[in-house]
């Protein structure tokens, strides 16, 4: 096993951006001093609980609360038909196309199921076990309908439909294009085509969701805390849902326990929550159980992909050509429909290529609706390419690092505008894989493997390479816009300087783990001049950071950093207006750094930005017309997405005897531009790694042909330990991004994005000699050894996850 | 209803409970005691992990009456007020936790662990916090933090022997 160095350290540079600063998030958290939505109580609370369809597919033919009422604690219950005047539909922001499928969505049942873990009624009691128990009393009579498991299958002629109404299951086709793909085909000396299977992921955030709800009766005021990452979001979509006038609806955040995508959403609970709060006129609160949240929560990935590539003999690649089955479940989300569209675009990849053609049809099916997850989209994407590029490397006799060289944009090509149309500012892929492959001692692993091979060694050794880049920084606006989304991509940050000169930065961004608060102090630090210790960072609270887009998309640092950076900014000039008045110099002449003003050519005439800040609050002596404050706010639209990309690298044992793949050694090295922190942006990346190995080698949400979720506990879906995970080496490249002042591109979902198929290629890798050339996920020890004995590749539903 | 009496965190504590009462939601619902969270319905997480008369257990798995007369200890009780425990100290100079959803849990296991195995190994360590899941961290910083509080622990052990 690799061995464990330790974290980067805190050296100070005279400057906080770059610091590995320990984290200021961390001592409440260490100490469980921490507001997670359930620790909360408000007066007079109750506690709600969902009854949830056992079923895939069923018409309600009947129901009755009646008996939850009679128990002694329940102060009501609620079935759908109940409540159907107030449900209205959850909201989903994003139409792909103008002829998308948008069913409706009640956040309670009222006639008809759609998968299991479909809320039918919710019983309102004064604790959670009295609300538990009254489930049990609620009878519900249901006509069972055909399940829709399969994409393939729903979309076959005479399929059952999910919407009986939509008259289809599938929910939009959204085709893509550059270039002529058939004449890159017609010109290809070799094309390669493969199925790929993105199984579905259950998000498994720590903190299951909780939400509760605490009205204001006479006045019509909701506070809404929810374990969610959209504060903002949320806010304007429960307005819009329920009807209730947004200003009286203050949306909190408080500490969140992860959330990876899973929290990016607007779900039944939060809107119920609200209906029970006005009807009932009292607090509410509902808290997830690991069990529930494995149906009621949005699951990830879940795609079925056929991906060409035509290319030269020599190694060229010409073209690309991929089509897409989307599960999207039962409904859509918030974003279900445009998950698969951020993967559209990055399967080109770091790969020049004269076409590239893409059709993804989205499929409803009686399942747990899909949604982001981490990479979303993304990782998909990167998957296939990867292991296509792989496959094309093994027909043509070649390196796998070789051959993705020879396709790779070179770093002097830069800015480069891909096939898929967008433009890349920046990347070193050169100088990324150089770094990784010295590392990893690739040329030693190689030798080994084939000594192995040589002496038919037991335990095989296989190397997988997958180098990525994708699209951070969500999102330009305007290319939202263009792709239909309803909403836009900017973000909004606030500076505040107190009259003691400490400074308050209010962000738009909800972090859940990330560490914001310390990265947007060091940022402030930096461009004010004022230590580190002097910034507290208000967010996730729509009272106190009442603008924002939130957090998701590796964008917080790319879009709301940047919004710091120019919030920060207007502070320094009106601060630099009001030390030229109080120096009597020319605002032309007065310079700043490090925090203090300064008269050019007279170094004995300065003012401290704090005492700027005390003479502003004293407002005495101001210039004329000018307002006495500093405060400053700035919303910050991007321009492009950001490119992070990197190489990975991972060596895998494949014991023949047992089907047993092991890790023996896992290489990254991404280049995510600029870093403000060294040691959280190791441990985003590690945590990504976590995620996309994951994603390799354990987990599924596996359903059967009835629609049952059968890994539906902690108990069947394995969710990786300690033990089962290795050391990760990291390190980086610094490749600037140009797209913003501060060079920096995003790196939250990096290493989930090019982990999985650096994973799966070294198993494939390892079991070449045994005629394998494809490993189903997760590679299970059963389906490794499966792929061994016989099979060409380890299919799905042999020796899966169940 | 039965009566039950146990120590947690050093407070002497008396109530009438359902049977059923789980220890982790007699902490948290009755004694407000909410920095020992909860993370699953299987016992798999770990989150809850609290110490009972100093073993770790997880407090979902316990019934508050099976705690009856024992001493619990959850992280808002590992240091004394305002002090940080060396574990706690190390997760925070290794970057052992991001969200800090399973952290109080991860402690707690790990203060067992090491109770038992002063110098574990890296693999001891993967191995000992196998209860215990983390979803954003990767382990890796988790692991330096049991390793870097381990020295320090016993650092300070000799030191003390010493004076
Ligand atoms: S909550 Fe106790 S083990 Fe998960
Ligand atoms: S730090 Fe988030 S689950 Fe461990």
């Amino acid at each position: 096993m690799t061995e464990l160095l330790a974290p980067p350290s805190d050296v100070d540079t005279g400057h906080e951006i770059g610091r590995a600063r320990r984290r200021k998030e961390d001592a409440k958290l260490v100490h469980g001093q921490t507001m997670w939505t359930d620790n909360i109580t408000v007066p007079g609370m109750a506690h709600f609980a969902l009854l949830r369809s056992p079923m895939a597919h069923a018409r309600i033919t009947a129901i009755d609360v009646s008996g939850a009422r009679a128990l002694p604690g329940v102060i009501a219950a609620f079935s759908g038909a109940d409540l159907v005047e107030q449900l209205g539909s959850l909201p989903t922001a994003w139409p792909v196309t103008p002829e998308m499928v948008s069913p409706p969505h009640p956040p309670l049942a009222v006639d008809e199921v759609r998968y299991v873990g479909d809320a039918v009624a919710v019983v309102v009691a004064r604790d959670r076990y009295a609300a538990a128990d009254a489930l049990e009393a609620i009878s519900v009579d249901y006509d069972p309908l055909p399940a829709v498991v399969d994409l393939e299958a729903a979309l076959a002629d005479g399929a059952p439909l999910v919407h009986a109404d939509a008259g289809t299951n599938r929910c939009f086709v959204w085709p893509f294009s550059g270039g002529d793909y058939e004449a890159a085909r017609a010109a290809a000396e070799v094309v390669v085509a493969r199925r790929f299977v993105q199984q579905r992921l259950l998000p498994t955030a720590m903190e299951p969701r909780a939400v509760v709800v605490a009205p204001v009766a006479a006045s019509g005021e909701f506070t809404v805390y929810s374990a969610t990452q959209i504060p903002h979001v949320l806010r304007v979509m429960l307005a819009l849902t329920t009807g209730i006038s947004e200003q009286k609806i203050r949306v909190i955040a408080p500490d969140v326990g992860g959330g990876f995508g899973s929290k990016l959403d607007v779900y039944a609970e939060e809107v119920i929550g609200l209906i029970l709060a006005r009807t009932l006129g009292r607090p509410v609160k509902w808290t997830e159980s690991r069990s529930e949240g494995y149906q009621a929560t949005i699951h990830g990935r879940g795609q079925i992909q056929d991906i060409e590539i035509a290319a030269k003999r020599d190694g060229t690649i010409l073209g690309l050509k991929v089509d897409l089955l989307a599960d999207m479940g039962a409904y859509l989300q918030l974003v279900t429909a445009g998950v698969p569209l951020l993967g559209a675009f990055m399967y080109p990849a770091i790969y020049k290529m004269d076409a590239y053609s893409f059709t993804c049809t989205g499929v409803f099916t009686t399942k747990t609706p899909t949604d982001a997850y981490r990479g979303a989209g993304r990782p998909e994407a990167t998957y296939a390419v990867e292991r296509i590029v792989d496959e094309l490397a093994h027909e043509l006799g070649r390196d796998p690092v070789d051959l993705r060289r020879q396709n790779w944009i070179r770093h002097e090509e830069f800015p480069y505008t891909t096939i898929a149309g967008l433009t890349y500012d920046s990347g070193n892929y050169e100088a990324a894989t150089a770094k990784a492959l010295a590392l990893f001692d690739y040329d030693g692993l190689r030798a080994e493997q084939a000594a192995r091979r040589a002496r038919n060694d037991p335990v095989q050794l296989g190397i997988g390479v997958s180098t990525f880049t994708e699209m951070c920084g969500l999102a330009p606006s305007r290319v939202l816009g263009s792709l239909s989304y309803g909403a836009g991509g900017w973000e909004a940050a606030g500076v505040r300087v107190l009259p003691t000169g400490k400074v308050e930065v209010v962000t738009g961004s909800s972090a859940h783990g990330q560490g914001h608060e310390t990265a947007w102090s060091q940022i402030a630090a930096d461009l004010l001049g004022v230590p580190f210790e002097d910034v507290e960072v208000i967010h996730g609270d729509t009272q106190s950071s009442p603008k924002g887009m939130d957090t998701y998309g590796s964008r917080s640092l790319v879009v709301g950093g940047i919004a710091l950076h120019l919030a920060a900014g207007k502070v320094v000039d009106k601060a630099r207006r009001i030390a030229a008045h109080l120096l009597e110099a020319s605002v032309d002449d007065v310079q700043f750094e490090k925090g203090t003003f300064s008269v050019k050519g007279s170094p004995e005439a300065k003012l401290t930005i704090q005492e700027v800040a005390l003479a502003t609050f004293a407002a005495h002596n101001l210039p004329d017309g000018m307002e006495p404050s500093l405060d400053s706010d700035a919303v910050f639209d991007p321009e492009n997405f950001s490119y992070p990309h990197g190489t990975h690298l991972c060596a895998v044992e494949v014991d023949t005897e047992t089907g047993r793949p092991t890790i023996r050694s896992y290489v990254c090295v991404d280049d995510v531009g600029s870093v403000i922190n060294p040691l959280i942006v190791e441990g985003q990346v590690h945590g990504g790694l976590a995620q996309g190995i994951a994603q390799a080698l354990y987990e599924e949400a596996v359903y059967d042909d009835d629609g049952n979720l059968v890994t539906g506990t902690m108990a069947d879906y394995l969710v990786p330990s300690a033990a089962d995970l290795p050391n990760f080496v990291t390190d980086r490249t610094e490749t600037p991004a140009t797209s913003n002042p501060l060079g920096v591109k995003g790196v939250g979902e990096a290493g989930t994005i090019a982990s999985t198929p650096a994973v799966i290629n070294a198993i494939v890798d390892a079991l070449r000699p045994f005629g394998v050339d494809d490993m189903a996920m997760p590679a299970t020890p059963e389906r490794v050894w499966r792929a061994l004995h016989g099979g060409r590749q380890g299919g799905v539903g042999d020796g899966g996850a169940r | 209803m039965v009566a039950v009496t146990m120590m947690v965190d050093g407070v002497a504590c008396s109530d009438e409970v359902e049977p059923r009462l789980l220890l982790a939601h007699y902490l948290r619902d009755r004694l407000g005691r909410v920095g020992t969270p909860i993370g699953c319905d299987t016992t798999n997480c770990g989150a809850c992990t609290v110490l009972l008369d100093g073993e770790s257990v997880k407090s979902c798995s316990v019934l508050a009456v099976q705690a009856h007369g024992a001493a619990i200890t959850t992280i808002q009780g590992l240091a004394g007020d305002g002090a940080w425990h060396p574990l706690q100290r190390a997760f925070h100079d290794n970057h052992g936790l991001q969200c800090g959803y399973c952290t109080p849990g991860m402690i707690l296991a790990a203060v067992d662990l090491l109770r038992r195995n002063p110098d574990p190994t890296e693999e001891e360590i993967r191995i000992g916090l196998e209860g215990n899941l983390c979803r954003c961290t990767g382990y890796v910083n988790i692991v330096r933090s049991v390793r870097a509080a381990a020295l320090e622990m016993r650092e300070s052990a000799t030191s003390g022997v010493g004076r």
